[in-house]
């Protein structure tokens, strides 16, 4: 029998290791695994690899090598970042600029801090989910000490105006800090020329090992530990360094950032037809975020009439792996947090599929999707009784 | 996540559809919570001889529609009635706790539809014995 097939469109989600990327990991787990604290010589053979891969992750964003701090992931460097930045500025004030659209790693340490006596306004976005910089410079005060604002959203894709909004941080002498997980590879990065003061990265969303990430901090920062105990990362993060995973970081971000241009032509012209296919077959489809300002490899689709989880479900039967705002399988009951405030009415919310192409995916993935979901759409709809009620033509309105 | 069970009764549902001149409907939930349920019953000699349903929501609340109509083919409008929530949700042996009320829902959708048919034919409508206190509110069901 043959073998089911998996096509794998959720590389917003995770990415698989690139072989060469774990092979250049391999060696620091069997022969130098010394520690790098250690003074041995097999112990100098990691901590000059933890050199190399920190040269390639400042080389990548335009920074020193000296502004690099390797972490576990995105979340603790959103964390750092965050609560570092507030606490030990906490004299020149308490007040912490973010947006309703960000990755629940800032948002949730937002909540946190707001327990702790700082108060944060959470930014609107306008249908596409863009951030608007002159809502951003009013929302400034004399106690704003941070600004958080990530650099493209994980869910529908859109891209902010990066360096516009760090040019209004640093107008008013605020650190400005960007969650970058999502871009690495998708953008060429330049944190001097984008006024990017802290900036976030994990190495599994680009073709790197998970368990692994960075946090760029601008030289002359102000900013409080958030691990303490050891003399690693220059006295800033304590912790034996993850020598595979940082090397499996440094490799992954050389390579992704070899040749954007020429990546995103690929990736993006998968993604297109796939826009183009299911809109133009399905109708009372919408795209989410912005048609121009988006991603290369991100298609966030709402289908009317229908939820999304079972979407996922019957997808998934086909061996295509994709996500959903929907609720009902976020572990909450409310649809995301980013399709609300783009202004999607909740009901069309719980309708929404995300599908994220990348390397793993050709042309054929494309095909095959584009065959299968008009028919999983149009199953669900025929049982749907909000699709019994708006007929065949226009919206069901609740 | 699903057991075998959701998972054939919502790749296979049985009874998908409307009935034509239904004796009773009940329609239950709402868009906004991302689950709508629909359930059509044919009465005859207070018999339960067909049951249908139409759904907007995920895996689970189709697989319970599709059980709660399988459960009440057959059955006196009575022993309809007293399909539990938990009886439906056993007989797909199991639903996820985030997930019980889909099987709430397709309780209520049968105890509305077995009403609609009895205030159509005069009859007083059956008060719920057992009203779904909120008890699962503290899991955040949906208050809209």
């Amino acid at each position: 029998m043959e073998e089911k097939r998996t096509i794998y469109m959720d590389h917003s989600a995770t990415t698989y290791t690139r072989k060469e990327v774990l092979e250049t990991m391999i060696p620091y787990f069997t022969e130098h695994f010394g520690n790098p604290s250690s003074l041995y010589g097999i112990a100098r053979a990691s901590k000059k690899a933890i050199d190399v891969a920190r040269v390639q992750t400042a080389k990548a964003l335009g920074a020193d090598p000296g502004e690099i701090y390797f972490t576990s992931g995105g979340s603790e460097s959103d964390n750092w970042a965050i609560k570092g930045v507030a606490l030990a500025n906490r004299k020149r004030g308490n007040h912490i600029i973010t947006t309703q659209i960000e990755h629940h790693a800032v948002l949730h340490t937002c909540l946190f801090l707001e327990k702790e006596g700082f108060e944060v306004t959470y930014l609107p976005v306008d249908q596409y989910g863009l951030v608007d910089p002159s809502v951003l410079e009013k929302a400034i005060t004399e106690k704003t000490i941070l600004i958080s604002i990530m650099y493209a959203n994980n869910e529908i894709g859109t891209i902010e105006p990066i360096a516009e909004l760090g040019d209004i941080a640093r107008k008013h002498k605020v650190y400005f800090h960007t969650d970058a997980v999502q871009v690495i590879g998708n953008i060429p990065l330049d944190v001097k020329a984008q006024n990017i003061d802290l900036l976030s990265l994990s190495a599994h969303k680009f073709y790197g090992p998970k368990g692994v990430g960075a946090l760029y901090i601008k030289k002359g920062v102000r900013i409080e530990n958030l691990i303490h105990g050891g003399g690693q990362e220059r006295r800033r993060r304590a912790g034996t360094e993850n020598i595979a995973g940082i090397v499996g970081l440094g490799k992954a971000i050389e390579m992704v950032t070899a040749d954007i241009p020429g990546h995103n032509a690929k990736i993006r012209s998968m993604r297109d037809r796939l826009i183009k296919g299911v809109l133009e077959t399905i109708p009372n489809t919408r795209l989410n975020g912005h048609p121009e300002k988006r991603l290369p490899g991100n298609f966030n689709v709402s289908f009317e009439f229908i939820e999304g989880e079972s979407m996922l479900l019957w997808l998934d039967d086909e061996g295509i792996c994709a996500s959903t705002g929907s609720a009902c399988t976020s572990g909450s009951l409310e649809p995301s947090h980013v399709l609300l405030a783009t202004g999607l009415p909740v009901e069309i919310s719980h309708g929404s599929l995300r599908l994220t192409v990348g390397d793993a995916n050709t042309e054929k993935d494309v095909d095959f999707v584009l065959e299968v979901l008009p028919k999983i759409v149009k199953k669900l709809r025929d049982m749907s009784p909000l699709y019994q009620k708006s007929g065949t033509e226009g919206g069901y309105n609740v | 996540m699903y057991s075998e069970t959701v998972m054939d009764h919502f790749k296979n549902p049985r009874n998908v559809g409307e009935i034509e001149n239904p004796d009773g409907v009940g329609e239950v939930g709402n868009p906004v919570c991302g689950d709508i349920m629909k359930i059509f019953l044919k009465i005859e000699n207070n018999v339960v001889v067909d049951a249908k349903f139409k759904t907007f929501g995920c895996g689970a609340a189709i697989a319970s529609s599709s059980m709660a109509t399988e459960l009440v083919r057959g059955k006196t409008l009575e022993e309809a009635w007293e399909l539990s929530n938990k009886a439906v949700a056993e007989a797909l042996d199991g639903l996820p706790p985030i997930k019980m009320h889909c099987s709430i829902l397709a309780e209520e959708g049968i105890h509305k539809a077995i009403n609609d048919y009895r205030v159509k034919r005069g009859l007083e409508a059956w008060v719920e014995k057992n009203p779904h206190s909120h008890e699962h509110d503290e899991e955040g069901t949906c208050q809209h």
